[in-house]
């Protein structure tokens, strides 16, 4: 199968910029330059390329949205602060492959015409951010970055900026508000960040996957890309597995990869003999799958039209034995850890729910609480100012309605048929 | 124009109008904690949610703009599940401190609560979160942690309004909380409007705190006297005592604030009041009826001047007085004694403290009022006051309850050098402590009038309640006075007074207390 970002991440040296070179980094940017502005956009949207950051954005489709009026200076921030659990896709490019990154937004700001870039990168990854924090240096001294790039008279400033480790500063807004020295707080929407974004700027937030399938796409071209997935879901999709299974780690596979195959042939299956019992596919926030669901490919219309996500493509394999009150107990302290909380849905709501999937666990649940939980699931969604409180009522739903039996049993026994104790 | 619907109801507003402010344009209400008309839209705290025709999601009332032809309702089974599914939440960690709170009977969670008809709470008791209770944060006003809904009002005012930022939120989740910084308490003088708009008991006025059910308390529309601002407040009382101000919506004048000085205002309508008139003889007080002590003033003003020539009688104005009051000073002073000796002073004691949002330099209401009134004021009251210490002002009549910046004992010494001080005032200080007559007039609580502030602004105040102890309405007094040196007055009211002024002084030309309305209208020149 063809790669776009893992070819050479086996290569220790792939991280330095000579290494990267040598397999013909920095050629797209070179490339680039010398198109028109448009038709690097173009390509991108003939690529499908979908926002990796979880909602699945076309990439080519946003970037569209920048004021046409270039009287503001306009701003590139690339989200880096990856913290969906599950997921851990972006700390492998980084890690292994900054200059793909590094490539990748220097070739969208010179399409957008942005001179100013920040990485926002998740404050737990300091081993990443000294990575980048190298390439950045490195593509500055090979004059990859900062004035007149390869003597195009372009110029851009790039900064990685390191977060302080919430989850809720990965909401693009959220990361704007926590880049510009404020509270990591969602801003309501709109207006939008392509409008007024940071320091009220108009602003593109890119996932850090997004960004680093841009030099393939300026190499190969938007069409090969798209050819590499499916109908509306372009290119490869870094899969990450995780869980009891023979090998965990990160996949490059088509966007549109079936999820059986992902864990019983990529990942080689469940090991020590466990059998699998249900699927959390696209990080914690996604709706859970259960086992005989799995036959689903992977593209974002087809986990839709499931109830599920794509999202982050972080894909938590669950097996039998695991007990779905305690997974979700986990989950729900979690989210509720995690609330910012702005606003009353959801500061209360993750509160609330912690609370009373952690009674159940502990063999004190009352027996409205199942209807309880749905009820205050459906006050939570679509009422808040980001989508943290969907992304935890939807697996508190899923959970209900795919394991509702498991609830039931450890109200009625007032206690957990697993034998795990609170 | 965009036109739009609500609940079926058709609505034009201007482009940019919010739901939430197009629908109170037909009267329809939509709940809210976290909008204030007064601060940035925050949408936090999400009881304001609509349906929108085309959008599948509700939308918040507060931040969602109109557009033409937009199909909006308040008024559905899924709008009312949302809203009261919110109020539940915001009620589960809530404290039932109902019984204690100060904010009950003005709290909008009490309110909702009964809109919207809360079943019965589906949250265990000992699961709510714990915060800190009675926290003194500074300023007026003491934070309860527990009692906040987190709608941050009082963030966004302390950084859109005064710009101090000393509050702001904590921690996450549901365990949020509102607080200052440790060691920098709350340190602006606006301190008093966080309890105002608070929708709940979190941050309630220490001034305030348990002084009163505020179900007991009647309100009236009045005018801060604390400076020549004029904020305009409501003013709440009980039986013959102010229990507090609030600022009432002014836009052209203080619009929803109002200082912490003149949220204190209020006690001078209750303390250290004059409550009985009384002469002073060889040192002693002696009281005395209106009615044995007004012929007394009159005659020896007359005396004064019969004797001596007009000159021998003066009479300082105060700019705490009515326009009505001084038109009818004036008229006392120039028409009925014929003295030149007339003038007022903006001067109090203490520094003068301004800080070009509200607070004004000049510590009266109605300096104005006294100049637009040509009564002279600057230069002609240190000459007065010069004639004074020569000792050529025999009979004085004193309006207010200081004389300009003077100390207590420059007060005394000066007023020594006049046979006879008549004080008509509200409170005891430097000058009735050493006048010959007290004469003790209403309150700015007890009486109606007018004030002019600082720029020109005609606003009326009311009497909530009648004066206190023998205290007089000052517009009866002065006409009694002015009868007594022959004046054949026939004033009833300020109304009355207002009338005659508006008809002879240019500056109120054409004016009435119609016009004047509510908030106020602007003088001329
Ligand atoms: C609670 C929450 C957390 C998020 N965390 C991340 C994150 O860590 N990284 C990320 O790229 N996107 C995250 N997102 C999605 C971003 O808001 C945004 O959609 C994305 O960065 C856009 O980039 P893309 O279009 O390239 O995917 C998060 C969204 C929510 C609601
Ligand atoms: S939904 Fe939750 S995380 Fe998002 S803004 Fe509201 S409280 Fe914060
Ligand atoms: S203290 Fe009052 S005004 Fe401030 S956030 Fe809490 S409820 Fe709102
Ligand atoms: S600014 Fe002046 S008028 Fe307004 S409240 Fe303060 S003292 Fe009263
Ligand atoms: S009033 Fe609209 S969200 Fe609070």
């Amino acid at each position: 199968m063809e790669t776009v970002l893992t070819t050479h991440f086996a290569d220790e040296r792939y991280r330095f910029i000579d290494t990267y070179r040598g397999f013909g980094g920095y050629e797209a940017l070179r490339k680039a330059i010398s198109m028109p502005r448009d038709a690097i956009v173009e390509e991108v949207r003939k690529a499908n390329l979908r926002g990796r950051g979880g909602a699945g954005f076309p990439a080519g489709v946003k970037w569209g949205f920048l004021p046409k009026d270039m009287s503001r200076p306009r701003v590139l921030v690339v989200n880096a602060d990856e913290g969906e659990p599950g997921t851990f896709k972006d700390r492998r490019i980084m890690s292994r492959a900054p200059h793909l990154l590094v490539e990748g937004l220097a070739i969208a700001c010179y399409a957008l015409t942005i001179h100013k870039a920040y990485i926002y990168i998740r404050g737990e990854f300091v081993r990443e951010a000294g990575i980048l924090d190298e390439a950045v240096s490195e593509a500055y001294a090979s004059g990859f970055l900062g004035k007149d790039i390869l003597g195009s008279g372009f110029d851009l400033d790039v900064t990685v900026h390191r977060g302080a480790g919430a989850y809720i500063c990965g909401e693009e807004t959220s990361t704007l508000n926590s880049l510009e020295g404020k509270r990591g707080w969602p801003r309501l929407k709109p207006p939008f960040p392509a409008t007024i974004g940071a320091f009220g700027l108009p602003t593109i937030v890119n996932n850090v996957e997004t960004l680093s399938d841009v030099p393939w796409i300026i190499t190969h071209g938007g069409e090969r890309f798209a050819a590499l997935g499916c109908e509306k879901n372009g290119g490869t999709r870094l899969v990450g597995v995780s869980g009891p299974v023979q090998r965990p780690g990160i996949y490059e596979l088509p966007a549109d990869v079936n999820l059986r195959h992902v864990i019983y042939d990529v990942a080689g299956g469940l090991r020590d003999g466990k059998k699998l019992k249900a699927v959390i596919p696209g990080g914690s926030s996604t709706p859970v799958l259960r086992a005989d669901e799995i036959d689903v490919n992977f593209d974002i219309e087809s986990m839709a039209k499931l109830g599920t996500m794509a999202g982050t493509s972080g894909v938590i394999v669950i097996p039998e034995g695991t007990c779905m009150v305690r997974a979700l107990r986990v989950l729900m302290n979690f989210y509720a850890h995690e609330s910012c909380g702005q606003c009353t849905p959801c500061r209360e709501g993750t509160g609330w729910l912690r609370k009373v999937v952690g009674r159940i666990e502990a063999g004190e649940g009352r027996p409205r609480d199942i209807e309880l939980i749905l009820d205050l699931c459906d006050n939570m969604m679509g009422r808040t100012i980001c989508a943290l409180a969907d992304a935890a009522a939807m697996p508190a739903q899923s959970f209900l309605w795919k394991f509702r039996e498991e609830f039931d049993r450890h109200i009625r026994d007032r206690k957990c048929p697993y034998g795990n104790r609170f | 124009m965009p036109s739009l619907t609500i609940d079926g109801k058709a609505v034009d507003v201007p482009v940019g109008t919010t739901i939430i402010n197009a629908a109170e344009k037909i009267g329809i209400e939509i709940p809210r904690y976290c909008y204030h008309k007064h601060l940035s839209v925050a949408g936090n705290c999400r009881m304001c949610l609509v349906e929108v025709e085309k959008f599948p999601k509700l939308q918040t009332a507060c931040s969602t703009v109109v557009t033409d032809g937009m199909v909006v309702r308040t008024d559905t089974e899924k709008v009312r599940k949302a809203v009261t599914g919110v109020l539940e939440f915001l009620l589960i960690n809530h404290p039932i401190d109902c019984p204690i709170c100060d904010q009950a009977g003005e709290c909008e969670l009490q309110n909702y609560y009964m809109k919207f008809g809360l079943h019965k709470s589906r949250f265990a008791l000992e699961d709510k979160v714990r915060k800190k209770k009675v926290q003194d944060i500074g300023g007026q006003i003491v934070l309860d942690a527990e009692r906040c809904i987190l709608c941050s009002r009082c963030v966004r005012f302390l950084e859109e309004v005064t710009g101090t930022r000393e509050l702001q939120f904590f921690r996450r989740g549901d365990h949020s909380e509102i607080s200052v910084f440790p060691g920098r308490p709350l340190n602006n003088n606006y301190t008093g409007n966080l309890a105002d708009i608070c929708p709940v008991g979190a941050l309630t006025s220490k001034d305030f705190r348990f002084k009163c059910r505020v179900w007991f308390l009647k309100a009236f529309p009045s005018v801060c006297t604390g400076c020549a601002r004029g904020c305009n407040v409501e003013a709440f009382f009980k039986g013959d005592i102010l229990y507090r101000y609030k600022p009432r919506v002014n836009e052209a004048v203080n619009r929803a604030w109002m200082c912490d000085f003149g949220r204190l205002e209020y006690k001078k309508a209750n303390n250290a009041r004059l409550l009985v008139p009384f002469v002073r003889e060889d040192g002693r007080e002696k009281m005395m009826s209106w009615g044995g002590l007004l012929p007394q003033v009159a005659y020896r003003l007359k005396d004064a001047v019969e004797r001596e020539g007009p000159d021998a009688a003066a009479v300082i104005a105060s700019p705490q007085s009515s326009n009505e009051e001084l038109y009818l000073v004036r008229r006392i002073a120039s028409d009925l004694l014929g003295t030149k000796n007339l003038a007022f002073t903006s001067r109090v004691p203490g520094d003068g403290f301004s800080d070009g949002f509200l607070i004004r330099g000049d510590k009266n209401p109605n300096s104005r009022g006294a100049q637009l009134l040509r009564i002279p004021g600057g230069p002609a009251f240190d000459e007065l006051v010069v004639k004074i210490a020569a000792g050529k002002v025999r009979a004085l009549l004193l309006f207010g309850d200081v004389l300009g910046d003077l100390t207590q004992e420059e007060t005394a010494g000066l007023l020594s050098m006049v046979p006879f001080v008549a004080q008509a005032g509200t409170n005891e200080g430097p000058v009735s402590a050493v006048a010959t007559a007290v004469l003790p007039i209403a309150s700015v609580a007890e009486r109606g009038g007018t004030f002019t502030n600082h720029a020109g602004r005609v606003q009326r105040f009311h009497a909530g309640f009648p004066p206190r102890g023998k205290a007089k309405d000052t517009i009866g007094f002065l006409t009694s006075l002015a009868n007594r040196l022959g004046a054949g007055w026939a004033f009833d009211g300020e109304a009355s007074v207002f009338r005659a002024l508006a008809a002879t002084e240019g500056p109120f030309a054409g004016m009435s207390y119609e016009s004047i309305g509510s908030l106020g209208q602007e003088a001329k020149g």
